[in-house]
């Protein structure tokens, strides 16, 4: 491979994207790290799990209501936004008319465009009044869980749509003349040749939903608190490092930097578990 | 005779430019302000201007506290001192100079029938004691409660009016900037939030529905903040060790010149008329 210069020297400089793009994470990390080893030392880890709540200004650093905020709010929208992006996918690919298909990619394509501040002031000024009539405040983790599946619905169904599209001619040809339904071919044969295409939408849009700041900011409500109802407000932990990080100082400022530490560990779990689920199953 | 006169424009041009030119570049040096995180983004825009209308000035800003802009001012270890706050009675020794006031105040949506809530009553609310706007003469409504993040500055000068501790206030809804406070509570007519006067006025002007809650019976307006008579305000002022001189008092100057109104009035603060 490398008998000529033309390859070797594609070779270094394919050698040399890949370190930056690897070295910018790790540069991230090493980043993150230092700006919370301030607070790891004064406060110690513990303080984060056990204080009773977060006011950093009375020195209290619980983060945990923060991480299960994040947690839900993900959760809720992936559960949400997968069955419909997907569902919507096989409408586009094996029932729409060609016509309407690709309106339909069009439109779809056009969420995915739109900004998250601007998702985010749709649901600050239309969503949360209409939750509030409901159950009061109107800020809580329902409406974070309708704007993040809102914003991540394009994300799973333009990956689905692809992975749909992808599935070899030849394996729908041979459903078609075993006579299977269109249905039984949906199910038997395409969703499971596009299972891994499937698996990496729902991965993307979830991590998507995990880092989203300024829609959860501004449909949440913000309160530190553990939810226990679709009704309450909650505060994220990116919410939380944008809410406090312009007039945050010593401890506090360097207790945002370990909300940000830990959410790029919850990503790393998040990374490593679809590793494992996926190993031999979905990519091999 | 043409020459004669190109050689007398050029001296006069020269001479006009070694006239002007030095004028506003022969201050020089570094001003360090330290204090008060409340002063500190609109001292930060002031010093960018002072340094784009002299490019040899530099002007740090570091925030600690009003404490620290007194400490620091004392001990001699800045040019100017930034404190969110009149001077108490025992710091008559230090020179104080207010740029601008800052005015904080309650506001319900328009079609709350409520128009005056008592010191005590906002206190009970704020700390989940009355949670229905029964008990305050309004409809039978859950009351939602909008306090502001940890660290801003109309939290401090809530808190520090009102007597409370962040820590006791019962909140549904925490928001970040003045406009976030006023879109929450215009979206729903059980809410009560507090922001920045100035923005508060600006919005209620222009059609957004809310109201603003007069404090003590003086109604918040900007107005009112500028001539101290509304009670939930205070100064933002700049201080200094010995009566100014040299750089510190050019920028005090400028810092009090009506060029910074509209740096001030971003930052929902109130000029002081002059």
């Amino acid at each position: 491979m490398c008998r000529y210069p033309a390859d070797r020297l594609l070779l270094w400089v394919l050698r040399a994207c890949a370190a930056v793009a690897g070295a910018v994470v790790l540069l991230i990390a090493a980043f993150l790290v230092a700006e919370s080893l301030p607070a790891l030392r004064h406060i110690g880890i513990g303080a984060f799990v056990t204080d009773r709540d977060w006011h950093p200004a009375e020195g209290m650093y619980n983060l945990t209501p923060m991480l299960w905020g994040t947690l839900l709010v993900t959760a809720g929208a992936v559960l949400l936004a997968a069955p419909l992006g997907v569902l919507s996918a096989v409408f586009c690919r094996f029932y729409a008319p060609p016509f309407v298909a690709g309106l339909y990619r069009r439109l779809i394509e056009l969420l995915a465009g739109i900004p998250s501040v601007v998702y985010g002031f749709w649901g600050l000024v239309s969503l949360c009044p209409l939750i509030g009539q409901l159950h009061p405040p109107g800020p809580s983790l329902l409406a974070g869980i309708l704007i993040l599946a809102l914003m991540i619905l394009p994300t799973i169904a333009l990956t689905a749509d692809a992975a749909l599209g992808a599935v070899p001619r030849a394996y729908l040809h041979g459903a078609a003349a075993l006579g299977l339904s269109r249905w039984a071919t949906v199910r038997g044969v395409a969703l499971p040749a596009a299972k891994s295409g499937l698996f990496t939408g729902v991965i993307l849009a979830t991590g998507r939903a995990l880092g989203e700041t300024m829609a959860v900011l501004m449909v949440c409500g913000n309160v530190v608190q553990t939810p226990t109802g679709l009704f309450d407000p909650l505060r994220t932990l990116t919410a939380n490092i944008a809410l406090e990080m312009a007039f945050a100082l010593g401890d506090h400022r360097s207790a945002l930097f370990v909300s940000g530490l830990l959410l790029l560990a919850v990503i790393g779990l998040l990374a490593a578990a679809a590793e494992v689920v996926s190993r031999g199953r979905v990519y091999g | 005779m043409l020459r004669t006169y190109l050689l007398v424009a050029l001296a006069c041009l020269s001479v006009g430019t070694l006239g002007c030119v030095p004028t506003p570049n022969q201050r020089k040096g570094k001003l360090v302000l330290t204090g008060s995180s409340t002063v500190a983004p609109l001292a930060v825009e002031m010093g960018k201007r002072f340094e784009a209308e002299n490019p040899h000035v530099r002007v740090d800003v570091q925030t600690g506290g009003s404490s620290r802009g007194v400490n620091d001012t004392r001990s001699g270890l800045n040019d100017i001192g930034l404190v969110s706050r009149p001077l108490n009675a025992d710091e008559t020794d230090l020179h104080a100079f207010p740029i601008a006031l800052d005015g904080v105040c309650v506001i319900l949506h328009k079609d709350n029938p409520v128009a005056v809530l008592s010191e005590a009553q906002i206190v009970d609310i704020y700390t989940g004691k009355i949670i229905n706007w029964k008990d305050v003469g309004g409809p039978d409504a859950k009351i939602t409660v909008v306090n502001k993040a940890e660290g801003r500055s109309t939290l401090e000068l809530f808190c520090h009016f009102y007597k409370l501790k962040n820590s006791d206030i019962k909140a549904h809804v925490v928001i970040g900037d003045n406009e976030q406070g006023i879109k929450t509570v215009s979206g729903n007519p059980n809410t009560i939030g507090y922001v920045s006067v100035g923005t508060a006025e600006y919005d209620a002007e222009h059609g957004t529905p809310i109201k603003l809650l007069p404090v003590g019976g003086v109604a918040a307006t900007s107005g009112n903040v500028a001539n101290r008579t509304f009670p939930l305000s205070r100064p933002l002022n700049l201080i200094t060790k010995a009566p100014p001189e040299g750089l510190a008092k050019e920028f005090i100057d400028f810092a009090i010149s009506d060029k910074v109104y509209d740096l001030i009035r971003e930052q929902s603060f109130v000029p002081i008329p002059r």
